[in-house]
């Protein structure tokens, strides 16, 4: 008896545990524009945006 | 040469068909200088990968004339656009109608390739916006709009842009309550089943611990799932009134009230997962009838035609003005393509002025010093300077939204049929519920609220509430797919009771290309000298000249002179050429039609006229003959040219105005709409605009989705206007399959009520009636929808 109450524990943090992951995604905008990613997928140079998000973002920027 | 050839040949860049060979580049072939241009920047930045996603990606540049963003560098417009402003660091979103394409992506997102200052740039396509991060010091926001526009990626500047996050985030919000309550439902779902496969009474406390975890899923939902069906129907009944959400509040409430006490009480499960099924299917069918159309706009007034600065002299230079900052005696300078924003006097010797805006006829009005000009009209030619001697808001166009019916509120009178069944079974149902209680109260007392829940529980009108955003939702979606963009589902049900129907002529049945014929003689030599003449002139008349010869044009002219308002002259290949007005060629003028007339003399011998003719749009018609149930009537803003063509076109009784100023256009809605009528106003310029807010549906025609248009219910395709007769049916059978619905969910709801007040609803047949309601009334809207639209055969 005792393991179905903790199967049950297990099972319900662990959908909550994507739940939250969803609302997370939908939060930080990834649901925006279900187009672009897939095409930018496609471009082949690199664009050094890593190099530009370390360099020149200034720190207010974090809060948008 | 081969004109055949030519006249097959594609631009390399927008893929259109070329007319002139004027426009080479290393094997390739442009259809205008524009296109040339774009490929010159592409080429000096290594950018052509830009060819190597689709083919032909660009868009037809021809049109881009010179649009001045100055004032993007006035510090209150910046503070009005930036999202982030520092010294060294801006980040700005601009919308951009003409992205359409992978390759459109790759190149906005290269911008920093070509422009240093520029640091990041992000397409979002659904929107179709760019959202660019720069360096202030080292590229001024005017020239990246400037470098958008010489790609062919126009920004269109909206300083209210900062409104539209905020429907985005209402639309989000849906989502996440429909996500809440979709996860809440199917763990609830899991914790009952076993209650309905039959527990042992051993497990007393695996009951209970699915019971209390039931309760705790169910209060997210009804909380904050929920909330808006609380408020919608606590708003209602302070208003006195009653609508869907109201029968809805009050069956959640007793849902869950019930189960408190069912399981607090240990009387059973409690019906927590028809309740949370209920709100999940509740807002499913929201969020179907949201639609949106998020690239276009239908809340557009005249502000968005208007420049938003204007070049103004004040304190002895040339400073950008914000247009509301404008006032009158200021002197402006407009310049080719501008709109003038105020009601003012020409300063300069001589200026063109189209007031296609205004009143909807394409031609060209020459004003010369100290005479007036109304708002709207659109400088063509050298820049002109004027005085205002109105401020914006006060002028003779603008003074349109003053109107009354531009103060109303949006939310309309108008009484949707949901709301009003939701009335009369409301009072059905707290009459069932009284009356069965009554009869319980005096035969078995102690099951007198068991019952009156169990009835306001099985009333709940899920299915009923479900019946129109699935009908109405389904019917946006088709409507969309052919052409038909409207703004909300509610317009649906509006179209399908009109009986009067008003259009616009020019732009509206008519198409803006014009046909050129030619009446007279010529040798493909002569028409070689027309084209090259006409080429190079800017004149909106002579493009269209130059672009009805297919020929290849190249050589020189010679002694080539353009009058402004007048024509042109020059020299080909030792001939003397002179293009324009009859008077300016010597042509004895016979005006019989209003329609323009390009005169044309060759060493001095009249060699006849070019007539310009607007072409009805494929299919008006036969479409005007199918509407027979339906009153038609035009209001045009032209002169009567066309009466002639216009009568044969339309049936007997209907009406056709000419010379309607946009106050009479309005005006004849009005009238229409006193005699009781349903009107739908079709049009599709400014001038339009109050005839299209004042109708009960008013639909905007464009070719062109990225392109301003005026307020409206609704956008359509101008190649989708010979299918507004199956649109008007459409909406009708919509409301018809509405009413099956309705009548589906009753029979449901009878079955229901039958257990209910016998008093033998338990939570299982609700678990198993409810959703079952819910799901063969979307699926009987759905398929219907989608049969009758099917069954129409709709040509696009």
């Amino acid at each position: 008896m005792n393991i179905i109450v903790a199967l049950i524990a297990i099972s319900l943090s662990l959908a909550l545990f994507f739940l939250g992951l969803f609302i997370w995604s939908l939060k930080s905008g990834q649901f925006d524009d279900p187009f672009g990613p897939a095409a930018r997928m496609l471009f082949d140079e690199k664009r050094e945006i890593d190099q530009y998000k370390k360099n020149s973002l200034p720190s207010e920027m974090s809060r948008l | 040469m081969n004109v055949k050839v030519a006249s097959q040949l594609r631009c390399y860049h927008c893929g259109d068909t070329i007319t002139t060979a004027q426009f080479k580049q290393e094997e390739k072939s442009f259809c205008c200088f524009g296109c040339q241009t774009v490929y010159q920047i592409l080429k000096e930045n290594d950018l052509c990968e830009y060819y190597s996603f689709d083919s032909s990606p660009g868009i037809n540049n021809s049109s881009t004339f010179d649009v001045h963003y100055d004032y993007l560098d006035e510090p209150t417009v910046q503070s009005k656009l930036l999202q982030f402003n520092s010294p060294n660091f801006a980040r700005v979103q601009f919308a951009v109608p003409a992205i359409h394409c992978v390759s459109c992506i790759w190149l906005l997102e290269n911008l920093n390739r070509i422009d240093e200052g520029v640091l990041l740039s992000k397409v979002n396509f659904g929107k179709r916006t760019v959202t660019i991060d720069y360096n202030p010091e080292r590229i001024a926001l005017s020239k990246i709009a400037n470098r958008l526009t010489s790609l062919g990626y126009k920004p269109v500047i909206n300083l209210q842009a900062k409104q539209d996050q905020h429907l985005l985030t209402h639309d989000k919000n849906l989502i996440l309550k429909i996500a809440i309550a979709g996860f809440c439902f199917g763990n609830i779902m899991l914790f009952s089943f076993p209650e309905y496969f039959g527990l042992g009474s051993d497990e007393g406390f695996l009951r209970d611990t699915f019971s209390y975890l039931n309760i705790l899923l169910a209060i997210p939902v009804l909380f904050y799932s929920a909330s808006d069906y609380f408020t919608a129907a606590r708003r209602a009944v302070l208003q006195k009134q009653i609508n869907i959400d109201v029968p809805i509040a009050i069956g959640l409430i007793a849902l869950f009230t019930r189960s408190l006490y069912d399981i607090g009480f240990h009387v059973g499960p409690g019906y927590l997962d028809s309740l949370v099924g209920l709100v999940f299917f509740l807002l499913l069918g929201r969020w179907f009838q949201s639609k949106t159309y998020a690239s276009l706009s239908f809340d557009r007034d005249y502000t968005s035609y208007f420049p938003l600065a204007i070049l103004t002299f004040r304190d002895q230079k040339w400073t950008s003005v914000l247009l509301s900052d404008l006032q009158p005696g200021d002197t402006i300078r407009i310049r080719n393509q501008e709109i003038i924003p105020a009601d003012s006097i020409l300063e300069s010797e001589f200026a063109l002025i189209n007031y296609s805006f205004v009143t909807g006829e394409s031609t060209e009005t020459a004003v010369r010093k100290g005479e007036n000009i109304f708002a709207g009209g659109k400088l063509i030619g050298k820049p002109a300077t004027f005085i205002v001697h109105k401020s914006t808001s006060q002028s003779h166009l603008t003074s349109l939204w003053n109107n009354d019916i531009f103060q109303k509120a949006d939310e309309q009178t108008y009484q949707r049929t949901i709301d009003r069944t939701a009335r009369i079974f409301t009072w059905i149902i707290l009459f069932i519920a009284a009356a069965s209680a009554a009869y319980w109260f005096v035969a078995d007392s102690s099951k007198m609220w068991l019952v009156l829940t169990s009835v306001l529980i099985i009333a709940c009108p899920c299915a009923l509430a479900l019946s129109a955003p699935f009908t109405y939702g389904s019917m946006l979606r088709v409507f969309g797919k052919y052409g038909l963009y409207l703004k909300n589902a509610d317009v649906v049900e509006r179209l399908s009771s009109i009986s009067t129907v008003v259009f616009d002529k020019t732009g509206t049945l008519t198409s803006g290309v014009s046909d050129v014929s030619f009446s007279g003689e010529l040798s493909e030599e002569e028409k070689h000298g027309i084209a090259l003449l006409t080429a190079a002139s800017i004149h909106p008349l002579s493009v269209l000249i130059s672009k009805s010869i297919s020929t290849e044009a190249s050589g020189a002219i010679e002694n080539f002179e353009e009058f402004v308002g007048e024509g042109v002259e020059g020299i080909v290949n030792g001939c003397f050429y002179k293009i324009g007005s009859a008077q300016f060629v010597g042509a004895i003028e016979i005006q019989t039609t209003a329609l323009p007339r390009v005169y044309v003399s060759i060493n001095n011998e009249m060699k006849g006229y070019y007539s310009l003719n607007t072409s009805l749009r494929k299919g008006v018609g036969e479409m005007l003959d199918r509407m027979k149930n339906i009153n038609l009537s035009l209001v045009s803003g032209d002169g009567a040219a066309d009466k002639k063509r216009l009568t044969n076109l339309f049936p007997k009784n209907a009406e056709l105005k000419f010379n309607q100023s946009v106050h009479d256009k309005l005006n004849h809605i009005k009238g229409l709409q006193q005699d009781s009528a349903k009107v739908m106003m079709v049009g599709d310029g400014l001038n339009d605009s109050g005839a299209l807010k004042q109708s009960d549906v008013g639909l905007v025609v464009t070719d062109d989705t990225g392109v301003f248009t005026p307020a409206s219910d609704g956008i359509i395709h101008g190649k989708s206007i010979s299918n507004l007769d199956k649109f008007i049916e459409l909406g009708k059978s919509a409301t018809f399959i509405l009413k099956l619905s309705f009548i589906i969910s009753f029979i449901y709801n009878s079955v229901g009520l039958s257990f209910a007040v016998t008093g033998h609803l338990t939570p299982l047949v609700a678990a198993i009636l409810m959703p079952l309601s819910s799901i063969s009334v979307v699926a009987f809207a759905t398929a219907s929808v989608n049969y009758v639209a099917y069954q129409k055969r709709m040509l696009l």
